[in-house]
């Protein structure tokens, strides 16, 4: 391990308060620990840069549908309507650019405005009529998928225009991709050198000087390691690209923003936010149309991906969605998970199903162990707690 | 048989940092009607939780003998068993269901295990005609009143064939004419045998329907008598007895105009419509005046303040002047914005996020200020330096700014819900049962800090149920009960005797 003792008291630090760091470190290792496995078992075909790189874009839409999940579960609610919801604005978008001709961009375009103003419905009837979020989005799973069925008349729609396609199919050119890295190396020195000139100037304690450069160094080597290996393949996927900018900005909006710091605290204790003078129906407003917007992209990823919109698109992906969530610390009663968490969480749900496919074990094993994962994720998690 | 049904020897029970019950001793005589009285926190809950087994045998030190046979309870299904009923303050029926199964909950009759409901129906008949009782046990309790569903409790008691009753606070919310029923049907229970231990505040109940009154205060036995030795005045001194000590760090300060009033103000029931819990109380608060609201428990004192803060679930009438100008408030956000913060009754409940850190709870009604961008980031740097002003200012004892708050003892937890409070800058400061729960030296630093704020010409209004308290703080009193404003009294010359009189329904006042 490259970690020393010192820097993960730092991290427990920075993340203190929420008491998420040890557990997103029990979910990297468990990672970790699922790919040497599956390493071992597949005499190492695995850890090739070729299926990391369909590893990494089979969890892009699981990854897009958790990061929104993650937000609506650490504020207490739950939404079922995503995988119905994601079918329905990828067919639409696939509709408008088939049927009509319309161009790839405006069709993806409207189809995110759609994904926003279903959010918005589902969330108006839980925040302002008081209905519980499972069953409105229960109402959202069956209506938006009748909708799907009823537009497309249970067609399969075929083929997408190329700009469409370019989304969910194209890669960055090596050269590119390491410009990339390159930019992305400075960001995070900049960052970091920023924070702790701001520190000086209030007068704050600052950390020791060598733990921000090994942490620096650390960031840079993954940068890299990561670019390298996506590179001795086609390059970096469009599509992880899109997954990891929507983390990092979800990310950047639940631990830093205003916004995202009421959203715990609505899931924390929904009296005591009311008390706090936070509008809780606002909130719980905008969080439903931010996961309706993340369910259209990831509706829209998986058509372009797949180059056709189908009506049984995202079937069961809210559960996936969910389960990524819970993986990643989330925790169901609210007030407790990372965005950063529900993407490691979706990472190790598409490891299972990319590995043991690669072991040619019949899919429905695949189900099970999914399922004996996440009761076993959920299981630690509250062994830990009563200790 | 001995005499004596019950008897509790040397009880002890601790909480972390407050010890609720010293050595109480308490014994109850076979067959009679046994009043427990003293004031809000003086330890008769937690001393009939003890005898009930909701604290289980070995978290408390002393004896008890029921029946003249060691008592030893490891539940509350324990206490059942030998005979011993609690019928608690909130009541603990299932709406949904009908009163025949409310009676026979975790007790049908059954055959191999299918309920025998014709056998259940005659049965909850026989044990309401009992007592003369005319529902229907086919009816569903939600549709009774709040006193016929206290018969139903008591019912439910009995048909457990309970020999040892106990009644927490049974009246508090009925009406004159369900107290008159239930009072009644105490004394033929007692007639069949049944004996009952009744806590309650109403000292006129107490003396129509006890034999005996047993006073405790501070968690000990103050004293035991026969009611026809007793008076009403007697037992009130027994309950308030005692000297202000050093607690209460009186300070001078300035008291200003009068720049806060709320009128007329009626608060209704969630549940029964067109019940008032509050009625038609108006006040004045004047600029760095600290104002103390006594009461009872169940007075309205706690809807009178959330309806003017803005967080109270019902229906509320009422106006409200800051400064001469006639304000609207319809949520805790625009009482913020006019200045008015509100330290909630309940710490843990309405008051803390206790996944949250100290820092994130401390800010978290006022991150507004700290926006340092339109995408609302927070600047953490400023955040921070509030939160160390503060932690340092009113002494939070926390190893670091980032401990999760259930972390950390009451009285710390408090400090956090106050720091909240003093971080939105308020004009006006609501501090609801501000010391509950915690011990002396934290109660002693809030009162200091209430004190530094009323000098900084900050208007306190605190409600509280310990008398000394009201007393040793406040410049002003108002006394409430039943939702009326009974009594006001400038802070001189009061005695704690004077405003329990007055709390209890202030019959010697008007006579």
């Amino acid at each position: 391990m490259i970690k020393s003792d010192k820097t993960e008291k730092d991290i427990i630090k920075r993340f203190s308060g929420l008491n998420l760091n040890i557990k997103l470190y029990t979910m990297v290792l468990a990672l970790v620990a699922i790919w040497i496995i599956f390493s071992v078992a597949t005499d190492g075909n695995f850890i090739t840069p070729r299926n990391i790189s369909n590893l990494l874009r089979q969890t892009t839409v699981t990854g897009i549908l958790a990061i929104g999940m993650v937000f609506v579960i650490i504020a207490g609610q739950i939404d079922l309507s995503v995988g119905s919801l994601l079918g329905l604005t990828g067919g639409i978008a696939a509709i408008l650019n088939v049927w009509y001709n319309l161009n790839g961009l405006v069709s993806i375009f409207v189809a995110l405005i759609i994904g926003i103003l279903l959010g918005l419905w589902n969330g108006w009837w839980v925040a302002y009529r008081n209905v519980p979020a499972f069953i409105v989005t229960l109402a959202g799973l069956l209506v938006f998928r009748g909708i799907l069925i009823g537009i497309s008349k249970g067609y399969t729609i075929a083929p997408l225009s190329t700009d469409f396609q370019f989304i969910g199919q194209a890669y960055l050119t090596p050269s590119s991709g390491y410009i990339l890295g390159v930019v992305a190396v400075f960001l995070v020195i900049y960052l970091v050198l920023n924070s702790r000139k701001t520190k000086a100037k209030y007068n704050l304690e600052l950390p020791p000087l060598w733990i921000d450069m090994l942490k620096i160094a650390i960031l840079i080597f993954f940068i890299g390691l990561f670019i390298f290996i996506l590179n001795l393949y086609r390059g970096v996927p469009l599509s992880v690209l899109i997954l990891l900018i929507l983390m990092l900005v979800f990310s950047y909006i639940s631990s830093k923003t205003v916004f995202g710091r009421r959203v715990y605290a609505i899931g924390g204790n929904v009296e005591a936010a009311k008390l706090s003078g936070i509008d809780v129906k606002k909130i719980t407003l905008i969080l439903f149309a931010l996961n309706g917007l993340l369910a259209a992209f990831a509706g829209v990823l998986l058509t372009s991906t797949l180059n056709a919109a189908s009506v049984s698109a995202g079937q069961n992906a809210e559960l996936d969605a969910i389960a990524a969530s819970v993986i990643g610390g989330a925790s169901l009663s609210g007030g407790v998970g990372t965005v950063f968490g529900a993407v490691i969480g979706a990472l190790v749900m598409a490891s299972i199903d990319n590995g043991m496919s690669m072991l040619n074990s019949p899919p429905f094993w695949q189900f099970v162990v999914k399922g004996l994962i996440l009761l076993i994720a959920v299981w630690v998690d509250v062994i830990s707690k009563n200790k | 048989m001995s005499e004596y049904i019950l008897e509790m020897y040397n009880i002890t029970k601790e909480f972390p940092g407050i010890r609720a019950l010293d050595n109480v001793s308490f014994k109850v005589k076979r067959g009679e009607i046994h009043a427990l009285c003293g004031e809000n926190g003086a330890g008769k809950s937690t001393l009939m939780k003890i005898l009930s087994g909701v604290y289980p045998y070995g978290t408390y030190s002393g004896d008890i003998f029921f029946n003249g046979e060691k008592l030893i309870l490891h539940s509350i299904k324990d206490a059942e068993k030998k005979g011993i009923a609690i019928i608690h303050q909130e009541l603990a029926l299932i709406k949904e269901l009908s009163v025949k199964e409310n009676i026979f909950i975790g007790n049908e009759p059954n055959k191999n295990g299918i309920v025998d409901f014709d056998q259940m129906y005659l049965n909850a008949k026989k044990i309401l005609q009992q007592f003369n009782l005319d529902i229907d046990p086919n009816t569903l309790v939600k549709n009774l009143g709040v006193g016929q569903q206290q018969l139903v409790e008591i019912a439910k008691a009995l048909s457990k064939n309970a020999s040892l009753l106990i009644l927490d606070e049974p009246t508090s919310s009925l009406t004159e004419a369900d107290v008159e029923i239930l009072l009644k049907i105490l004394k033929k229970l007692k007639e069949n045998g049944v004996t009952c231990i009744y806590i309650s505040h109403k000292l006129d109940e107490v003396m129509e329907i006890a034999d005996t009154v047993t006073v405790i205060r501070d968690g000990k036995t103050i004293g035991t008598d026969s009611a026809k030795n007793l008076t009403k005045e007697k037992i009130i001194s027994m309950m308030v007895g005692r000297e202000l000590s050093q607690l209460y760090p009186r300070e001078k300060h300035f008291i200003g105009e009068v720049f806060f009033e709320v009128r007329d103000f009626n608060v209704y029931d969630t549940k029964i419509q067109n019940r008032r819990i509050v009625k038609n109380v108006s006040f004045k608060l004047r600029k760095g005046e600290i104002l103390g609201i006594a009461g009872l428990i169940g007075a309205g004192r706690t809807e009178l303040v959330s309806s003017i803060f803005g967080s109270y679930p019902g229906k509320w009438t009422g106006d409200v002047y800051l400064e001469g100008k006639k304000i609207i408030i319809k949520n805790p956000s625009d009482a913020l914005k006019y200045g008015i913060a509100m330290v909630p009754e309940d710490r843990k409940k309405e008051g803390l996020i206790s996944l949250m850190s100290v820092k994130e709870n401390m800010t978290i009604s006022n991150l507004e200020n700290y926006k340092k961008n339109l995408i609302g980031t927070i600047n953490e740097n400023r955040e921070l330096l509030d939160v160390k002003d503060y932690i340092k200012k009113i002494n939070i004892k926390t190893s670091h700014f980032s401990t999760q708050v259930k972390n950390l003892s009451g009285g710390n937890q408090q400090k956090v819900v106050l720091a909240k409070n003093l971080l939105s800058k308020p004009k006006i400061l609501i501090l609801d049962e501000p010391t509950r729960g915690i011990d002396v030296g934290a109660k002693y630093e809030i009162y200091k800090l209430m004190f530094s704020l009323a000098k900084e010409g900050i208007s306190i209004i605190m409600i509280s149920s310990e008398l000394p308290e009201i007393l040793g703080i406040s410049d002003r009193i108002i006394v409430m009960h039943e939702g009326e404003k009974k009594g006001e009294f400038e802070n001189k010359n009061v005695t704690q005797e004077m405003i329990m009189q007055c709390a209890i329904g202030g019959r010697s006042n008007n006579d």
